[in-house]
């Protein structure tokens, strides 16, 4: 138990220092608390551009211009966000640009607040829906792998790909 | 006088122009291969018959992107000057990102809003700016404070040069006439991101 709680902890830390080392100089949000140490770190990092988006699907736009500039970027959302983006997938699957989105899943396991099934629920399905390739991580040992994979799939093959990160993994909300 | 003085027009002073001939304008004055974002309709329309710039951006679809995509341009090249065409309905679908780009505080950022008062190319219909919603003093209000309206098209060139030259970013706001397009961007935007990015260098050349 208390190996996996230091894994637990770990996990967010080591997921940065990953993006950094593939290239990722962009981080776009819109905040939730699965995304905390991502969101501090890009802060801190005088060498990544943190951007406080008002809205999600500013974000699959931004990273498509990221991409457009020769940058690399990834768009770190909860999936109540997933719904604001749909049509803005239109871009990227149209001009098949690389997308990688984190998604802090809700309305899932544990879920304490009854508004987040219907968005959490369809998450994976609009996704796919697009056009969006959807991974998933529910255990501490499973987020770097998963999200290398990922990288390689987005920035040398050209996809989208989202990688949620299950309420297993980053804890179940009761509010 | 600046271009961008604190006491700016208010929409109803600003001058009806042509907006081909606003965009031949703003193109005429691109000398440093600077990015240009065209939004969705008439704006990139008027963007590529204003000449196939390989540094030209063309959205086709999901309005109010042009600004966020040229804010993403624009950290990932901060030695270039980025330029995004966007009209009134499309900005007014993301407000939003005028705040985002008064928070990011890019001096190498210039928005134009072309500013006609209506979703013109679905049959007319008024837009809010068409119904008093000032884009200009919005964007003040979003923290963009170097925003102002083109009185007429010596301003609009006026503003376009400080912008292209002076850290930003900036916020012209223009309005424009109702002419239909003289011709249509080309529908293919994979080839269309593959084109800018090779005009950007961030692909090399082919051949």
């Amino acid at each position: 138990m208390a190996d996996q709680d230091k894994d637990a902890a770990a996990w967010p830390d080591a997921l940065y220092e990953l993006l950094r080392a593939r290239g990722v100089t962009q981080f776009a949000y819109v905040p939730d608390a699965g995304h905390k140490v991502l969101i501090n770190r890009s802060l801190a990092d005088p060498d990544a551009h943190s951007v406080a988006l008002t809205t999600e699907e500013e974000g699959v736009a931004l990273l498509a211009g990221a991409d457009l500039g020769g940058g690399r970027g990834v768009l770190l959302m909860q999936s109540s966000g997933v719904g604001n983006c749909i049509n803005m997938l239109s871009l990227t699957r149209g001009g098949r640009f690389p997308l990688l989105t984190l998604v802090s899943m809700r309305g899932e396991f544990g879920e304490g607040n009854p508004w987040q099934f219907p968005m959490g629920q369809a998450t994976p399905k609009v996704l796919e829906a697009m056009g969006v390739i959807v991974l998933r991580a529910d255990q501490p040992e499973e987020v770097i792998p998963t999200v290398s994979a990922a990288l390689t799939m987005v920035f040398q093959s050209g996809e989208a790909v989202a990688v949620l990160l299950g309420q297993r993994l980053i804890g179940a909300k009761q509010f | 006088m600046s271009g961008f003085s604190n006491r700016p027009l208010a929409r109803a002073e600003a001058k009806v122009m042509g907006r081909l001939d606003l965009t031949k304008r703003l193109v005429a004055l691109l000398r440093h291969e600077e990015a240009v974002v065209g939004g969705i309709g008439n704006t990139n329309f008027d963007l590529w018959a204003a000449g196939r710039r390989p540094q030209n951006f063309y959205m086709l679809g999901s309005m109010g992107l042009a600004v966020p995509i040229a804010m993403g341009v624009a950290l990932a090249q901060p030695q270039r000057r980025v330029v995004a065409l966007e009209g009134d309905g499309s900005i007014l679908m993301q407000l939003g990102c005028l705040a985002t780009a008064a928070n990011l505080k890019q001096g190498n950022l210039l928005i134009v809003v072309m500013d006609n008062g209506s979703y013109q190319i679905t049959g007319g219909q008024a837009t809010a700016t068409g119904l008093g919603a000032d884009i200009v003093a919005i964007a003040r209000g979003a923290g963009l404070a170097q925003s102002a309206w083109a009185a007429d098209e010596a301003h609009f060139e006026e503003m376009v040069g400080q912008a292209l030259a002076e850290p930003g970013p900036w916020l012209i706001g223009v309005r424009i006439d109702m002419q239909k397009p003289v011709i249509q961007t080309e529908r293919d935007p994979a080839q269309i991101r593959d084109r800018f990015m090779r005009g950007l260098g961030v692909k090399p050349a082919w051949g």
